[in-house]
């Protein structure tokens, strides 16, 4: 019985922490990614 | 436009006429076969590959990339954003084009096409998602249709049914933008139904915003695309206003396509994580799906981003052509390479080369009808009778 098996319960723990990080990356990255793309020789 | 004369009255026999000669005698010749001999004669499709280079090129890609149309007007008449308005007529008439393109590439594809309307008259089925695609890309090709035709009536010099369709504009903007949204989606939602079919890192319950989303990548990629090859082949029909204009509209159409380039390369990944398909990009499949990703999605919003900060043209038009790339592959690779991919090779598809032949044929008859009309009807320039009757 020294075999670990997983439920969906682990599966969704795991899959939903993963993504709520990327998430807050994402609305991080996509707002300085909008910083780079109007910057430079672009301000008009 | 003093020199359009001497530029349209080139020798016919020019090098494009000559391959367009060519490829639609032959094209005319494949037609035959295929309404004569049925789809068996011209093309490799079975029962487990119904679908093959009709569907992913022409249909398939062939209304991503006439996107275009919906997403400049409603950009100009939507969202006011007047300084690219030069850009409308040619987008309109590309997206008008890839629509009757589609239409006229679905008679081939069709086992027995004049049963095309009967989702309209005889059985709606209105649960199929088939069913909306094709009542959408009907009902928008009528749109488009009615948007293209001002145009032609200035061309033709009918002023008071030109006055009434021009009202009409801002309410056939509404439509077109609806109906693209839901038929975008739609021919992305067709693939919901084949879940163990397509591989998992291109099947996802989100796939029909990965369409929507790539359709409007598609259409700013191919206004730019399109914008560069006007100005090399018919810049002599150009006015002032649309030369003055084209930059802006390459820098501007640059940094949007740019953006959403961005944001659809992150709801990819978050398509991957919620799915918790990360260990499938180190198999064959993965490293290609990564070639997509980093490759054509990734690089070209990098590189349309650096073209708008630098504010280098070249490489922004250039960036177009990498996109454009990008969303056929996308439509290829969940159409053909990725779908029936448990199947051994043995019966797998690959298009017969009659049936590549019959896709160029179409090409060449949308290249053909978009010269023919740029270089009569007032696309590329305001009509001197109709300045500033927007």
């Amino acid at each position: 019985m020294d075999h670990v098996f997983y439920t969906l319960q682990d599966f969704m723990t795991y899959t939903e922490s993963v993504t709520y990080l990327l998430v807050i990356a994402t609305l991080f990255g996509m707002t300085l990614f909008w910083l780079f793309l109007t910057g430079g020789k672009n301000k008009d | 436009m003093a020199q359009v004369t001497t530029a349209e009255r080139k020798s016919i026999f020019s090098l494009f006429n000559l391959i367009a000669f060519i490829v639609l005698g032959v094209g005319v010749y494949l037609t035959y076969l295929r309404f004569s001999g049925g789809l068996a004669s011209v093309t490799n499709l079975s029962d487990y590959n119904p679908w093959g280079i009709w569907i992913s090129f022409d249909l398939l890609c062939g209304v991503a990339l006439a996107a275009g149309g919906y997403v400049t007007s409603s950009a100009v008449y939507l969202f006011g954003m007047k300084k690219y308005h030069s850009a409308v007529r040619p987008a309109i008439l590309t997206g008008f084009l890839g629509y009757a393109l589609v239409f006229l590439a679905i008679n081939y594809d069709v086992g027995r096409p004049w049963r095309l309307p009967y989702p309209l008259v005889v059985q709606q089925g209105t649960t199929s998602v088939l069913f909306e695609v094709g009542l959408c890309v009907a009902t928008y090709l009528t749109v488009l249709f009615i948007e293209f035709s001002p145009a032609a009536m200035e061309w033709l010099g009918l002023k008071k049914a030109r006055s009434l369709v021009v009202k009409l504009t801002i309410l056939l903007t509404i439509f077109g933008v609806v109906l693209s949204t839901m038929h975008q989606s739609s021919l992305g939602a067709l693939f919901l139904i084949a879940p163990s079919k397509l591989h998992p890192l291109w099947y996802s319950p989100y796939i029909p915003i990965y369409f929507f989303v790539t359709s409007i990548i598609a259409g700013l990629s191919m206004v730019i695309f399109e914008s560069t090859l006007s100005h090399r082949f018919f810049a002599y029909k150009m006015d002032e206003t649309h030369l003055q204009e084209a930059n802006g509209v390459t820098l501007g159409f640059g940094k949007a396509a740019s953006y959403v380039l961005a944001g659809y390369f992150a709801i990819k990944v978050l398509g991957i994580s919620t799915e918790n398909h990360w260990h499938y990009l180190t198999t064959g499949y993965g490293i290609w799906y990564l070639v997509e990703l980093l490759g054509f999605v990734a690089l070209p919003s990098l590189l349309y981003a650096f073209g708008v900060r630098t504010k280098s043209l070249g490489l922004i038009k250039f960036t177009s052509v990498l996109a454009v790339l990008g969303v056929i592959l996308n439509r290829f690779n969940v159409s053909l390479v990725a779908f029936n991919w448990h199947l051994p090779s043995s019966e797998r598809y690959f298009p017969h080369w009659m049936e590549i032949g019959i896709s160029v044929f179409i090409v060449m008859i949308g290249l053909v009808l978009y010269r023919f009309i740029v270089t009569r009807m007032p696309i590329l320039y305001e009509h001197p009778d109709y300045k500033d009757a927007h």
